[in-house]
């Protein structure tokens, strides 16, 4: 079928969302810091913010590798 | 129930009937003012009418506020204040060139309404795994929602019916969600937003008589942003919306920045002496969703169009699949 490929590159993104809802979960969700009084929870979210940035930088980097893979696999089917 | 079932109906029929009767009225009108583009897929010089936000916001305004008759709820209010600055924000970018960063952050100041009203749960919702309490994060999430499925409708509406059709599949998919989760109220709420795409549809389909514009384009991404946020499901309506935002996602990582597609001088796509769509091999064209389906050799404009609705099917299966995993917890 034409466009096959952009069939799986779907598939793909959403294993991948929920593989990383997974992480967010069970990783970053019980992040708790103590010990700063006030700051504490500004402290967290702050760590929870930055890590979850770096997911979705991980994330568009796997997007981009599997991009170019079907791209190109595309153009010579 | 029978008041919700009642109101469901009501604001169904009132929301497609607007747009369906309103539509013609508002092409003759803008055809009699000139307000016409060349569509460019056409062999023969064919100017099209534009824009057709109008109609689409008048549909929406209409029936949501007959809704809000049945339920005084917070929620509807900011869905109508939201999709309708959506609407404010691309009429201004259909009558004025504006640069490629406007919409986005316009967008985001769209979302104060959803914050002042309070008008969300700062628990985000995943398939198999359950909620995460993410309360500063989750502010960032709401700024840049509406941005996102707003510019990701936009940027998909390229073809004729291709914006109206992707969002009629998507609207409807987002309204089976809401109710597969049973948040009843807002699933109502949403399904204003699949019968007006549907309305619009039978002008905006091949060959168009009628172009959304930035103003249609942007109100049904700014609603669509908005529901998810005050339905909770931000997560299922991101899965929905792949196809679009693989689109976002090609332009952007291909492009290395935020650009308006008027500025890009390589154009993705050109056409065969028969006017069917194909790839080009320009290097420094952007790679779009439709060059990539059209990287396995020429279609017809109509070819192309089905094949992102195929796609949207699917998104929208992974969607729901993903809405009856939210009753389940690993």
């Amino acid at each position: 079928m034409r466009g096959s490929s952009i069939f799986i590159f779907i598939g793909m993104m959403w294993a991948l969302l929920i593989v990383g809802g997974g992480i967010v979960v069970t990783i970053l969700g019980p992040i708790s810091i103590t010990g700063y009084g006030d700051l504490n929870q500004m402290i967290a979210s702050g760590i929870k913010a930055i890590t979850a940035i770096i997911l979705v930088i991980i994330w568009i980097v796997i997007l981009s590798k599997m991009n170019k893979w079907i791209f190109h696999k595309e153009i010579k089917s | 129930m029978t008041q919700e079932i009642i109101s469901a109906i009501i604001v169904s029929v009132i929301a497609f009937f607007t747009v369906y009767v309103s539509t013609p009225f508002l092409i003759k009108g803008l055809e009699k003012r000139n307000f016409t583009v060349k569509d460019y897929n056409k062999k023969e010089t064919t100017m099209v009418a534009r824009p057709g936000g109008i109609s689409i916001i008048a549909g929406i305004l209409t029936s949501e506020f007959v809704l809000y008759g049945f339920f005084q709820i917070n929620e509807i209010l900011v869905v109508i204040i939201t999709t309708f600055l959506a609407f404010i924000i691309g009429i201004i970018d259909d009558r004025k060139v504006m640069s490629g960063w406007f919409k986005p952050i316009a967008l985001g100041a769209a979302t104060i309404p959803i914050i002042l009203f309070g008008a969300y749960d700062s628990n985000l919702a995943f398939p198999l795994f359950g909620e995460v309490t993410i309360p500063a994060l989750y502010l960032g999430i709401i700024v840049v929602m509406i941005p996102i499925t707003g510019n990701t409708i936009n940027s998909i509406d390229v073809l004729n019916g291709v914006a109206s059709g992707f969002m009629t599949i998507a609207g409807f998919a987002l309204t089976t969600c809401l109710f597969i989760i049973q948040n009843y109220e807002i699933a109502i709420v949403s399904l204003p937003l699949g019968f007006v795409a549907l309305a619009f549809y039978k002008y905006h389909k091949f060959p168009s008589k009628i172009f959304p514009g930035d103003s249609g384009a942007l109100t049904f991404g700014g609603m669509y942003g908005a529901l998810a946020i005050v339905g909770g499901v931000e997560i299922i309506a991101a899965i929905i919306l792949l196809p679009a935002v693989i689109n976002s996602f090609l332009f952007l990582s291909s492009m290395k920045r935020i650009v308006e597609h008027r500025e890009i001088k390589a154009k993705p796509v050109e056409h065969t002496e028969d006017f069917n769509l194909k790839a080009t091999t320009e290097k420094f064209a952007p790679v779009t969703l439709v060059r990539l389906i059209l990287a396995g050799g020429p279609l017809s404009e109509k070819q192309v169009a089905h094949t992102i609705f195929k796609l949207t099917i699917f998104s929208s299966i992974l969607g729901i699949i993903s809405a009856f995993m939210m009753g389940v917890s690993l």
